[in-house]
């Protein structure tokens, strides 16, 4: 008895003595988009500076905003950022405000599955607002073949796809269709999760991709990177300057930097149909949570110094892993909003 | 205090004196209490489990009230949110499950309990043993690559040309809906029907069967009506245990049945179960009320679980006093 007792001493000092040692831990919490890029980065960083450990559960853009204003989590992490309403009970509860960072950059693009129709689908925003609204019910509407002269669509019913499950690709689009339906916006709104008017649900980017695969005559949306990585075929957009742009990392970048000019200071900015000729007009950036104070400096300067890697060094790893980077401008408006976390 | 030991003479009061068997007896009582203390704990944690739902849940409750029952609008965005399409999708499903399951499961039971030779209802016992092992995501992806193109492609046109005046099979095929969640359900629970109901079949006394032959029954009326009465409580156990593992079930159910919170007559319509959409869109709810109205969507389902388990003991109770034994229609 006495010995187990002493080994069992021994064994917990000895952990402590390693625990004690070991670096200084910051944990983070929130969207899933981003979680492969933020992975990376962090496995990076720690590799920079072995002192420093970041913990990152994907737990879903809600579960970051909720943990950070609750204080669980050293930072936060969501695709859509926070409304007016979720900062005034962060600064109620906490006593200082909530900071955006953004990161990277995604975008939604359309996916369909028409049997005999092999060629890439222009859509205007029409189109898209009138499809999900469960107007233009059959493909060879006027509004979609007006934009696609030359190809044969059927007369069939088109089969909607939209996500299952809440998420930030549904937040994109929406509030994409929000923007350029007055329709939409009043009778369905943005969100992670809305009350789609019509259509079938599949859970994840693989099940809405999946459903559009297995059934003919469907029509979905799915995230670029997922697309880029699964090499699948999409269709272009109609921009606010009236060309059709195919999303791929340039456009996305370019929608951002067009945008930019009109950045408000806070980087709560939506930048779908966002101006620019070569900007793809269904994209968005994803954020970073930081409390605007740290009551433990050495955190503080962690997390600082973690968004200054990653906002020159860290968006040199992006586009391996087909995340769009950030605009120059962008850059160099958070770099110097940096300064504002004590 | 334990009487005197039968095994050592009493040499005094010295401290640790006291034999191993007298200590024993002492150890009775607080076997007793630790087993108590156990039992008790799962009904602590029953207790605990419904208060936290309760809780949880306080913000939709004073703001729809019983109209949470009887709305069908789940809207996350103006937050209005009614349960009425869940509560439809998961008995719906449910019940197209127990109804292809139950007698095909009670059919197979009696097969391997009564009339197969031992060897093969040993053999496939193991089977279906391991079938009701499978992780349900299995099920699940079961259903999507195998089910849901072999209900569009083939069965759900064959229904629509033969029955398609019937409200119930009315609507484009889709592949997805309450009839391909249900069959999913149906493979998941048979297993259980038929080990449960083959055990209690196996279980009856042989002089039951024994003396319907004598009297000259054949070996299917033996069977159907006089062993598998006398076995009815505990085939309905096994019923409900199908029916409480229906209820719950999450990815099986939210990767099949379309996600589209519809209340239909047909059963080709997509639509959506309490425990699929609780598990679809918590986890990126934001927003108080949203938040807790899925909590409040997982209280109803607890509710509609209690009360249905409830109707089961009911039940069983009330078959087992008439019939068990008796041997009376």
């Amino acid at each position: 008895m006495k010995r187990t007792a002493a080994i069992l001493l021994m064994t917990f000092s000895l952990a402590a003595f390693f625990i004690a040692r070991a670096a200084l831990s910051i944990t983070g919490a929130g969207a899933t988009f981003p979680y492969p890029m933020y992975s990376k980065w962090f496995d990076e960083y720690h590799k920079k500076d072995a002192n420093i450990e970041i913990n990152y559960q994907s737990i879903g853009s809600g579960g970051g905003i909720k943990q950070i204003t609750e204080g669980t989590v050293d930072f936060g992490a969501s695709d859509g950022p926070m409304n007016d309403e979720q900062l005034k009970a962060f600064q109620d509860k906490h006593g200082y405000a909530v900071l955006h960072f953004p990161t990277v950059l995604g975008a939604d693009v359309p996916t369909y599955n028409i049997p005999g129709v092999t060629t890439e689908l222009n859509f205007t925003p029409e189109a898209l607002a009138g499809i999900f609204l469960g107007k233009i019910t059959k493909w060879n509407d006027p509004a979609i073949t007006g934009a696609n002269k030359g190809v044969n669509l059927p007369a069939n019913d088109i089969i909607v796809v939209h996500r299952s499950d809440g998420s930030g690709t549904t937040y994109i689009w929406t509030d994409y269709l929000s923007k350029i339906s007055d329709e939409w916006k009043n009778k369905v709104g943005k969100g992670t999760s809305v009350n789609w008017p019509v259509g079938l649900g599949g859970k994840g980017n693989e099940g809405v991709s999946g459903l559009v695969k297995q059934t003919p005559n469907s029509f979905g949306y799915v995230e670029l990177i997922y697309v880029i990585q699964n090499k699948m075929p999409y269709g272009r957009v109609k921009n606010s300057s009236g060309a059709f742009i195919k999303a791929d990392l340039a456009s996305v970048t370019a929608a951002a930097a067009g945008a930019a000019k009109n950045m408000p200071d806070d980087f709560r900015v939506s930048i779908t149909d966002a101006p620019g000729k070569t900007a793809y007009p269904i994209s968005s950036f994803t954020w970073l949570l930081i409390p605007a104070k740290f009551s433990d400096t050495a955190k503080r300067d962690a997390v600082k110094g973690f968004v200054k890697w990653m906002l020159a060094d860290g968006q040199n790893y992006t586009e391996a892993l087909s995340y769009a980077k950030l605009p120059k401008e962008v850059v160099a408006k958070e770099e110097r909003a940096l300064n504002s976390i004590q | 205090m334990s009487t005197a030991s039968t095994t050592l003479p009493s040499a005094g009061p010295v401290a640790g004196s006291r034999s191993f068997l007298s200590r024993l007896r002492e150890g009775d009582k607080i076997a007793r209490l630790i087993t108590f203390l156990f039992a008790a704990s799962v009904v602590l944690i029953t207790i605990l489990l419904v208060f936290e739902l309760w809780q949880g849940s306080v913000l939709p409750r004073h703001k729809f009230g019983f109209a949470f029952f009887r709305t069908s609008v789940w809207d996350p965005v103006f937050e209005q949110f009614g349960a009425l399409p869940f509560i439809y999708g998961t008995l719906v499903t449910s019940a197209v499950a127990l109804l292809i399951a139950v007698p095909l499961g009670i059919g197979a039971a009696i097969f391997l309990a009564e009339l197969a030779p031992a060897r093969v209802s040993d053999t496939l016992e193991f089977f279906i043993d391991l079938l009701a092992a499978v992780p349900s995501v299995i099920y699940g992806l079961l259903g999507v690559f195998i089910v849901v193109p072999l209900m569009r492609q083939y069965i759900q046109p064959a229904l629509k040309d033969a029955l398609g005046f019937l409200p119930l099979f009315k609507g484009p095929a889709y592949g997805l809906g309450f009839l391909t969640a249900g069959i999913v359900l149906a493979i998941m629970v048979i297993p259980y029907i038929i080990s449960v109901s083959r055990e209690v079949l196996l279980s009856v006394p042989r002089d039951q069967r024994e003396a319907a032959l004598a009297l000259g029954s054949t070996r299917w009326e033996s069977t159907w009506k006089v062993v598998v009465p006398f076995a009815r409580s505990g085939i309905m156990g096994s019923i409900f245990l199908a029916l409480a593992r229906a209820l719950g079930e999450t990815m099986a159910v939210s990767m099949v049945i379309g996600n589209a919170p519809t209340i239909s007559a047909s059963l080709f319509s997509p639509g959506d179960s309490i425990a699929s959409v609780i598990a679809n869109q918590f986890s990126e709810a934001t927003g108080e009320l949203y938040t807790q109205s899925l909590i409040e969507l997982g209280l109803v389902l607890f509710l509609l679980t209690f009360m249905l388990n409830g109707l089961a003991r009911i039940l069983i109770l009330a078959t087992s006093q008439r019939g068990s034994g008796m041997g009376n229609a």
